[in-house]
């Protein structure tokens, strides 16, 4: 088999076969844009869980007995935990600081704590957790641990429900953004598939003849697999074109609704990482569908 | 070098297109098989194509049996074989010459042979001045000459011809059938299924008639009597 004949003969097909190869573009480029807008719509959901997650913390506020060494020590043991990301010390001076500054406008306020002469506010340290679900082995760590004596509260008993709900949406979105990635990419993929095979059934006459002429099966089939390739290429091509007005519309008001990154930015510095992508689903696609839907009509 | 050793082949119970058929060809041959339409024609030059089985029974090319041959070897016993169809069976979306063409591609020709064999071919059955025109653009007489090109470009030691004029006209019928002789005079061993009683009379050579499947007479200067 002469492979440089053999590319020729599929590319020259691909343009004598003009309707049939816009057709199946056309659907292979609705598919790549699905699935290259679903990597974009993750970037922005991934960015806003993230940014919602980073909200989450508890304090561990502590007793007024309990000494700045003690308190240090608690956070050498908290920080020694897998499950913690972070844990901050705010003594008692640093959060009289901020309530000061919080409320300096008012007057009812900053006059109480002029009245009351000492400082009412606790030392406290506040967490955060690698996995929002991981706020209460954290809470439990403290409460059986030799520092519990010290600790006068913990808001995660307060926030339990709040932040347990949340953990769960956060996992829930993820598992549905996945989830529906897949589905979608599936439907996409079927429909690719269906199109390349409506192609090869109008060439069905042609494969015959070819057998029958003593083509072996390789011979027949590998200009269909390039037919197949080139929709995937030009396909990917077609769709990143799409993507770059797009992305720099939408990117805007995107990253304001989600506070996320821009789209257009995402677009442009990952551009050759999606284009890859883009590619390689296509490609595969258009040359596997191409190869399965040969394949019944080469039985002869 | 062709045997059909005791060949059925049962579509359903009650269809069967060929019955116990046996009969060989020999190398440089001119071979008619005539018969009503439904009579097996078409079916009995499929079984030596392998483009469909027998249900029972072995039909061997030469020492091959061809419904036993390997995926490699099938497609060299059908370079081998050149075949012509009634409807021409011509790839639309390619010129005469790549018609031609393709057939020595498949079998795996270099440029150089088929840069010299094709117009070989084209001129052979008068159309190189048509070459690259695509079938739709000409008439069944010239479409069945490419095919003929097709057939014969990789020398085959056999053609098969399935009602090749069964499309055409008297005039065509006769080039068409004049190019055969042609053919058969050059070495190249000839099987022609048809029912048209005035090409198998003009012939003088062997016919073979078949009705309802089975081999009712084998003549070897025979006439089309049925």
């Amino acid at each position: 088999m002469h492979l440089r004949r053999v590319i020729k003969e599929g590319v020259i097909n691909f343009w004598r076969n003009g309707w049939v190869s816009l057709a199946a573009i056309l659907v292979m480029v609705l598919s790549l844009f699905m699935i290259g807008s679903l990597m974009f719509s993750n970037v922005l959901l991934t960015s806003a869980l993230s940014r919602i997650e980073d909200q989450v913390d508890i304090g561990v506020y502590f007793k007024k007995e309990a000494t700045e060494d003690e308190i240090l020590n608690a956070q050498a043991a908290l920080l020694q935990l897998a499950q913690v990301k972070s844990a901050s010390y705010i003594s008692e001076d640093e959060a009289l600081e901020k309530f000061r500054t919080r409320h300096a406008t008012n007057a009812l306020i900053t006059q109480s704590l002029e009245e009351l002469g000492e400082n009412p506010l606790q030392a406290s340290l506040n967490i955060k957790a690698k996995d929002p679900s991981q706020y209460e082995v954290i809470a439990r760590f403290l409460d059986a641990s030799a520092y519990s004596a010290l600790i006068d509260k913990i808001n995660y008993f307060q926030n339990q429900v709040v932040i347990e709900r949340l953990s769960g949406f956060l996992g829930a979105s993820r598992a549905a953004g996945f989830g529906i990635t897949i589905v979608f990419s599936l439907i996409a993929m079927l429909v690719v598939f269906n199109t390349i095979r409506l192609a090869i059934y109008t060439s069905r006459d042609e494969i015959s003849v070819k057998r029958l002429v003593g083509a072996t099966r390789r011979h027949v089939r590998t200009p269909f697999l390039v037919e197949g390739a080139m929709y995937g290429i030009i396909s990917a091509i077609i769709t990143m074109i799409i993507f770059y007005p797009l992305t720099l519309w939408i990117g805007p008001a995107g990253a304001r609704f989600f506070g996320g990154p821009n789209l257009f930015n995402y677009y442009l510095s990952n551009f050759f990482e999606i284009f890859f992508i883009l590619l390689a689903v296509g490609v595969v696609l258009g040359v596997i569908s191409s190869s399965i839907a040969t394949r019944r009509y080469l039985k002869i | 070098m062709i045997y059909f050793d005791k060949v059925s082949k049962i579509y359903s119970p009650t269809s069967t297109a060929l019955e116990d058929v046996s009969f060989s060809v020999e190398p440089k041959e001119f071979v008619s098989i005539v018969g009503h339409s439904g009579a097996g024609k078409t079916t009995l030059l499929k079984m030596l194509l392998a483009e469909d089985k027998p249900s029972s029974g072995k039909v061997f090319f030469e020492s091959v049996n061809v419904h036993e041959a390997s995926r490699d070897e099938l497609p060299r016993i059908r370079r081998r074989i050149g075949s012509i169809f009634q409807d021409f069976r011509l790839l639309p979306n390619k010129t005469a010459y790549e018609n031609v063409a393709f057939a020595m591609e498949a079998a795996d020709a270099s440029d150089e042979d088929i840069e010299n064999d094709v117009p070989q071919a084209l001129e052979l059955v008068g159309l190189m001045d048509k070459a690259l025109h695509f079938p739709h653009e000409l008439s069944g007489g010239e479409k069945q000459r490419v095919a003929i090109a097709r057939a014969i470009v990789n020398r085959p030691d056999v053609v098969l011809a399935d009602e090749p004029t069964g499309n055409l006209d008297p005039l065509n019928t006769r080039e068409i059938v004049e190019l055969l002789k042609k053919i058969n005079k050059l070495g190249t061993t000839v099987m022609l299924a048809t029912h048209n009683h005035d090409v198998v009379n003009g012939l003088e050579r062997r016919v073979i008639t078949l009705d309802k499947g089975k081999v009712v007479r084998d003549d070897k200067k025979g006439r089309y009597i049925i």
